[in-house]
């Protein structure tokens, strides 16, 4: 046995300062990675796994994810609750093999391209009959399921009956309706419409359902651009008119997403989730909210935007089967769960067919309408349709609806790039 | 004698001992040196120039969601890049940024360190008054900015003294015409920056001689701008040209401000956001970021040493 000099040199006490601060260097990467560790118990070693959420609004929900971690007896779960630019920071972590083992995001084929997620088709197949066509497409490249859907959040227009009635307003149901109506209801205390604080520019939350309207999508099936750019310019020309009518909130301290605006009366129509419609009908009475979607164009119908979020599993986590596991348990097993996540906080419809139709807090009032509208006009997104493509089209939009620039040529420069990049993609 | 030749032997072995010290002395230097030299060459090795020239490496190849090549490119992603509109439009934002924030920042950083330099009471505390907000973190600022200064709704502080004289409110941030966020981005840059400026300036009027001023008066100078344009300009030219270059540098890397106060909108998106938004971002595009941060660097690098020729920077009369 090796005993310690008993009056160590100041060499030897350097040494072994350096050693300790290298140990516990290394010591806080291991447990700040979060992926493939283990950890010791009384029951022995336990897989450890990370799984990541953006931050949600409503209140209670980080506490709930936390909670359905710690009912998992599997593997000890660390939930790492994202704030900001969820997206951004996931596509980091994912990269570098610091990201989780198991994670909530959107299906975009890079994810698939690049190897950064696991096939999930296994998981499921008990139950696929459960999920609609829809949420599977949605779910789906090339006919593989990459995702569990976990929740639906459609999107369109929220307003106050009361304020509609003040000034004998039924909701709209053209563009133009919609345009008239937003200024006939600003003042200088209340503007028509809240659609981002951006929306005199982007568009805001209005985009990409404007194209939907027109009768188009982003993408066809076969992979080429989904929309007629005339049909697109005509409304896009339309929305400009919102901002030159004063008609739009700006510059709100929360966004489109948030209800904090229609709550406090700084506007009389938001487009937003159904997520918000218990904050909604706590501030402003089940009786004087509406909802309707974002009203048909020339020749089009109304569009809904079927968001959501789905869960994944890290083809670079150490415990891939480990984060299956745990990804089945939560999102196809536990249906108890499954309906705490959607009902309980914010109003999302839970993807599990069976799970929606037993969803009473979704059969009354705005929730029931939202859901009807979703059903009916909902368009979901495209898992072909890239950050890329969509900067692209984005950027024309703003120079359209901003700064007044030629629709029809800006579209067509969006076209090209769209094609470039499904050509890169699809060859 | 003999006690002579001893005494001598004596010195002799401690100057042939002498050599030996100093080597040893030498040795425990360097070991001293790179002792703690070392970690951070290390970490500037492993996260400065190995990155950079990573980055060289795959701005030649396509690299999508993944830092390893995949499929060698050649010039691709430059020429890419050089036809990119987004890229082209986010160097001509940064342009103007540069034209607003530069000569803007020079001004009042200047101003302000010659009124300090005037006080004659409390003036550490006015100096720490104007120097503290360069402590402040970007994003902090930013948001301080947007939700509270310059939020577009009636009660956001701007919009509320606007309000006072009759003026209905203004979306600060999303408004093109005119488009008030250059207003609230180069406020925001100067309130953060211009007190370290002023430090800088600060310190160079605090070297100027009194006596060339004292001459200056018996030669009939008038106080004011006569003798600052003529005594005190003149002498904070080495100053002022390195608080150019910095500025231009500076606005270069500009990216948290616009980030957080517009995020990646493309009327105002600098070359550093859309680099971000192309790489770091939802896109991951390493092999096109590599490209354009390459092209991005070879700018700055030329305009600085442009801006040095023009200026004169490091002339030896300097």
């Amino acid at each position: 046995m090796m005993t310690p000099p008993a009056n160590p040199s100041r060499r030897a006490v350097l040494g072994g300062a350096l050693g300790l601060a290298a140990a516990g260097v290394l010591g806080a990467c291991g447990s700040n990675k979060g992926t493939g560790a283990t950890t010791g118990g009384s029951s022995g070693t336990k897989v450890s796994l990370s799984q990541w959420y953006h931050q949600y609004g409503e209140k209670g929900t980080q506490e709930a994810a936390k909670k359905y971690a710690a009912e998992y007896t599997g593997a000890g779960v660390q939930i790492q609750w994202i704030p900001g630019d969820y997206p951004a920071k996931l596509s980091s972590g994912l990269s570098s093999g610091n990201g989780p083992d198991a994670f909530e995001s959107h299906l975009e084929r890079s994810l698939v391209s690049s190897g950064q997620i696991v096939p999930l088709d296994d998981l499921i197949a008990d139950v696929k009959d459960d999920y609609s066509e829809g949420d599977l497409a949605a779910n789906s490249i090339d006919g593989k399921l990459y995702s569990i859907p976990m929740i639906n959040d459609p999107q369109m227009i929220y307003y106050r009956k009361s304020l509609f009635e003040a000034k004998g307003i039924k909701p709209p149901q053209t563009v133009d309706d919609l345009i008239a109506a937003a200024k006939e209801l600003s003042d200088k205390s209340v503007k028509g419409l809240f659609a981002g604080n951006d929306a005199n520019n982007t568009g805001g939350g209005l985009f990409p359902a404007a194209i939907y309207a027109t009768g188009g999508r982003l993408l066809t099936p076969e992979h080429k651009v989904g929309f007629d750019p005339a049909k697109v310019a005509e409304v896009l020309v339309k929305l400009r008119k919102l901002s030159a009518d004063k008609s739009l909130l700006l510059g709100a301290p929360t966004d489109w997403w948030d209800p904090s605006a229609i709550n406090q009366n700084l506007c009389a129509m938001q487009w937003i989730g159904m997520w918000a419609v218990p904050g909604m009908t706590t501030a402003l009475g089940a009786d004087d909210l509406g909802v309707f979607p974002f009203p048909a164009a020339d020749g089009g119908k109304p569009a809904v935007i079927s968001g959501g979020w789905s869960a994944f599993v890290s083809a670079k986590s150490k415990n891939v089967d480990a984060a299956k596991a745990f990804t089945k348990w939560l999102w196809v097993e536990k249906t108890d769960l499954q309906e705490d996540w959607s009902l309980s906080y914010g109003f999302h419809i839970p993807p599990r067919k069976s799970l929606a139709a037993k969803a009473s807090k979704l059969q009354s009032g705005p929730a029931a309408e939202s859901v009807k509208l979703n059903t009916e006009y909902g368009v979901q997104g495209n898992p072909n349709w890239t950050p890329a493509m969509n900067t692209a089209l984005t950027d024309a939009v703003t120079r359209v609806i901003g700064k007044g620039a030629d629709p029809e040529k800006e579209l067509a420069g969006a076209v090209k790039k769209v094609t470039t990049e499904l050509d890169k993609i699809f060859g | 004698m003999a006690q002579q030749t001893t005494a001598a032997r004596a010195q002799l072995q401690t100057e042939r001992a002498r050599p030996a010290q100093r080597t040893k002395a030498i040795h425990g230097q360097r070991r001293a040196f790179w002792l703690f030299i070392g970690p951070f060459l290390i970490g500037l090795v492993v996260f400065v120039y190995f990155p950079i020239i990573w980055s060289a490496f795959l701005s030649f190849f396509d690299a999508q969601g993944t830092v390893t090549p995949t499929r060698f490119v050649g010039l691709g992603n430059y020429v890419t890049m050089l036809s990119d509109k987004a890229f082209v439009s986010s160097l001509v934002t940064f342009t103007a940024f540069a034209v607003l924030i530069v000569p803007t920042t020079f001004v009042l950083s200047l101003f302000l360190a010659v009124l300090v330099n005037r006080v004659r009471v409390a003036r550490a505390f006015f100096r720490s008054v104007f120097f503290l907000p360069t402590a402040c973190s970007y994003v902090v600022a930013s948001l301080i900015w947007k939700l509270s200064i310059f939020n577009g709704v009636r009660f956001g502080m701007a919009n509320t003294l606007l309000g006072w004289i009759g003026v209905e409110p203004i979306s600060w941030l999303s408004s093109l015409d005119p488009p008030w966020y250059w207003l609230v981005i180069v406020t925001a840059r100067l309130w953060l920056q211009a007190g370290f400026y002023m430090i800088l300036f600060l310190a160079a009027l605090q070297n100027i001689n009194p006596e060339l001023y004292e001459a200056a008066f018996v030669d009939g100078a008038k106080p004011g701008w006569q003798v600052f344009r003529h005594i005190t300009l003149p002498l904070l030219r080495p100053t002022s040209i390195s608080v150019l270059l910095l500025c231009l540098i500076a606005a270069y890397q500009a990216f948290d401000e616009f980030y957080n106060l517009l995020g990646a909108v493309e009327y105002a998106r600098p070359p550093l956001v859309y680099l971000y938004q192309l790489a770091l971002g939802s896109q991951q595009n390493f092999g096109l970021g590599s490209a354009g941060s390459l092209i991005l660097a070879a700018i700055i690098a030329v305009v600085t040493v442009l801006q040095g020729k023009i200026l004169g920077f490091g002339r030896p009369s300097d």
